[in-house]
């Protein structure tokens, strides 16, 4: 039985768990685990600032479907993860963080960069330890792992006294987990499910509603599997998609404050939701009273407290959505739904998703729609959070999980330069575009060093209107056109680019979009393109806050009732 | 509604923050709340008092069941079991009154436990009521101080009548 130190056996319990690479950012209170992985074979991805760390962990998780590992020093650095560690919470993504802390010794008397980041972190993670004696360590190591990617998964913080870090053990890495307060249900209940499987087979006007839990439990192909075996319309939420092809005829895209107008409108009329690895989020139902009146809803999911949290459910299933689907599919009768399915086809038709087109500006969602064009079904859309967030998920047409990267619950600005770094080291050969906006393009711009550092071959998109656009558009519509603290003056993005080593163009007019488009995909590095767009453009449909799903804002009338 | 919620949690550092933090974050009211170890030294029982609608109770107990360090919750209806609260009430008395005292006490079956030649301090412990109750009489003399425990309640084995 070797004895490492606690630095050591950091290292050594990574190498068990299959982490091959890390991100992080080092301090004075983690320099023996740096020193220790200075010989591991584990990659190191040095970020700019810690919340790069805690994105570009993020990012790797998300796309990969494995556990990102961030590393922070203590005080700072362990602060600087909150964001990111607040965003992995809120749409369940596997991460495990490591922070240094003062040494066991000088703890809780304010010394030098202490903080309490387990107190801290305690309502935005899963769950977070504080080892104060080696001998614990590579157990907590095993069950952060463990508890990280198991049941509904998410965020893990480890805090590391620096003296845990040299203090020596015997290195044994456990083989059995002893959580007995955490037993997540992976079996849903049968009964339930055939339960389920009548009101489908009873239903006239059913809608699959699927989330994030989908892609997290690799159950796309059991649902694309249902939804074309009982006929069934699909609308995801912004987490889900890519978890249904959107090219198929049973796609209705994205549903809530900016779906499409068919999405909410067959969720209005549905008499049953069958709701997948979804969470009823109040920018996907509106006023929950009206939030889809006529329906009974079945609720599958893997944690208990998202069922009757948001919505009232019919038929609850606790349980992974893929073994659910597995169990469910052989249940359900081939139905042909002509009825339903022609009304869906009908306003389809009738209400597109719609822009004006124009040859004087490029449009944010022409560009969208350009990019689509431009790249194949493997590619990844990263994105920041906002207006271009929202064109991204409107327009693109995902076909595939794990193509579509975002923050949704928290909505984080700035993550998503900082997860592309993740998601390119996770998938090499795949084409990684983060489409971004100005504003939040600016809140992790030190990550352009990075992508840099490490020739990962991104291809940034900046679609520049000058402004914080998404809450210029809420001004524009709710707040009397008052433009308040939301026009930017930016630096030149390219010149910036340029300073940090990267190719970069500008591009205005819409004549020239295609061939820099062709230019930035054909480039074999990193490469910005800072695209001008109009600054008064907006996200339509739009359901306001608050609102019913069957009133939504679109261009051409701005209020318009439900009229199917 | 109140609700007595008897929770069996692992004996480790910060499970109280855990615990309380959940109920301010997902906006709870907690009434009372307690702590203490159990036979078994790696598990403490909490007896959280929450008031709120069966949707409410439902959440909290459905969110205190993520918890990696809950271990089991047991919502204590009324009929179904022991119910305890303790509380120190410290209350004027000078000479003239402490035959009064006493007597009250002892109605209550309370316990003197510090007596000095202006105050005494008397240990009583009851479900919630008998204490409020005590408390009100004890309010003509003068009360200077009190300190509550809040509820501690077990389930009633169901032989036991």
């Amino acid at each position: 039985m070797p004895i490492y130190s606690g630095a050591k056996i950091l290292v050594e319990s990574l190498l068990r768990e299959n982490v091959d690479v890390v991100f992080g950012y080092p301090g004075g209170k983690v320099i023996p685990l740096y020193d220790a992985l200075f010989d591991a074979p584990i990659r190191h991805v040095l970020v700019r600032h810690e919340q790069g760390a805690a994105h570009a962990a993020d990012g790797y998780a998300r796309s990969t479907g494995k556990v990102g590992v961030c590393i922070a020093t203590s005080g700072p650095g362990a602060t600087n993860l909150v964001t990111g560690l607040a965003t992995a919470y809120m749409d369940s993504i596997p991460i495990v963080a490591f922070t240094g802390q003062a040494p066991t010794s000088l703890l809780g008397t304010d010394s030098f960069q202490e903080v309490d980041i387990r107190g801290i972190t305690i309502p935005i993670t899963k769950h977070n330890y504080m080892v104060t004696n080696v001998k614990d360590l590579a157990r907590v190591i095993k069950e952060a792992f463990y508890i990280a990617k198991s049941g509904r998964p998410g965020p893990v913080l480890i805090d590391l006294p620096v003296d845990v870090l040299k203090s020596n053990a015997d290195f044994i890495y456990p083989e059995k987990i002893d959580l007995p307060g955490y037993q997540p249900t992976y079996e849903g209940n049968y009964l339930q499910i055939k339960l389920a499987a009548e009101e489908i087979n009873n239903s006239l006007k059913p809608v699959i509603f699927a989330g994030g839990g989908v892609i997290n439990s690799d159950a796309s192909e059991e649902l694309t599997t249902l939804a074309k075996k009982a006929k069934i319309p699909v609308t995801t939420s912004l987490m889900g998609l890519g978890s249904f092809p959107e090219n198929d005829e049973l796609s209705l895209g994205m549903l809530g404050m900016h779906g499409t107008k068919y999405a909410n409108y067959a969720i209005s009329e549905a008499d049953l939701i069958i709701g997948i690895g979804v969470r009823f989020d109040d920018r996907v139902t509106g006023k929950i009273e009206t939030f889809a009146p006529n329906a009974k809803i079945i609720h599958i999911d893997i944690d208990p407290a998202e069922i009757n949290k948001n919505v009232k459910v019919n038929v609850p299933i606790v349980g992974n959505a893929k073994n659910v689907l597995k169990k469910l599919i052989p249940l359900v009768k081939q139905i042909e739904r002509n009825e339903w399915l022609e009304t869906i086809r009908d306003w389809k038709k009738k209400y597109p998703l719609y822009y004006e087109k124009d040859t004087s500006n490029i449009k944010p969602q022409y560009l969208i729609e350009k990019i689509k064009e431009l790249t194949n079904e493997n590619t990844i859309i990263v994105t920041e959070v906002g207006q271009h967030q929202m064109w991204a998920a409107q327009y693109f047409k995902y076909t595939k999980p794990r193509t579509f990267i975002t923050s949704g619950g928290l909505g984080t600005m700035g993550f998503g330069l900082p997860a592309s770094v993740g998601v390119q080291i996770g998938n090499p050969d795949k084409l990684v575009v983060t489409i971004s906006g100005d504003g939040s393009f600016q809140m992790n711009l030190q990550e352009l060093a990075t992508i840099k550092n490490n020739n990962l071959p991104i291809k940034i998109i900046i679609l520049n209107n000058g402004t914080l656009g998404m809450v210029r558009q809420w001004q524009e519509l709710f707040f009397n056109e008052r433009y308040s603290s939301t026009i930017l003056t930016n630096p030149d993005f390219v010149k910036l680019a340029e300073a940090y080593g990267i190719v970069s163009m500008r591009v205005k007019d819409p004549k020239d979009l295609d061939i820099s488009l062709k230019k930035i995909f054909e480039y074999s590095g990193p490469v910005l393109l800072d695209v001008i767009i109009p600054q008064d453009e907006n996200v339509f449909p739009m359901v306001p806050e608050g609102g019913s799903l069957k009133k939504m804002l679109d261009l051409k009338t701005l209020i318009k009732q439900v009229e199917y | 509604m109140r609700h007595i919620l008897s929770v069996t949690v692992s004996n480790q550092p910060a499970v109280l923050a855990r615990i309380s933090g959940l109920f301010s974050r997902r906006n709870f009211n907690i009434l009372s709340l307690n702590v203490g170890e159990t036979d078994k030294p790696e598990f403490s029982r909490m007896t959280i008092v929450v008031e709120g609608n069966d949707d409410t109770i439902e959440q909290v107990k459905k969110q205190l069941y993520k918890l990696i360090d809950v271990i089991k919750i047991t919502d204590l209806n009324q009929t179904n079991m022991v119910e305890r609260d303790m509380a120190l009430i410290k209350v004027n008395c000078n000479k003239n009154q402490r035959s009064q005292v006493i007597q009250v006490v002892d109605v209550f079956r309370g316990k003197i436990v510090d007596f000095s030649i202006e105050t005494v301090t008397v240990e009583v412990t009851g479900d919630e009521n008998k204490i409020t109750a005590f408390i009100e009489i004890l309010k003509d003399f003068g009360i200077k101080e009190i300190v509550r425990t809040g509820i501690i309640a077990l389930d009633r084995e169901l032989s036991v009548s």
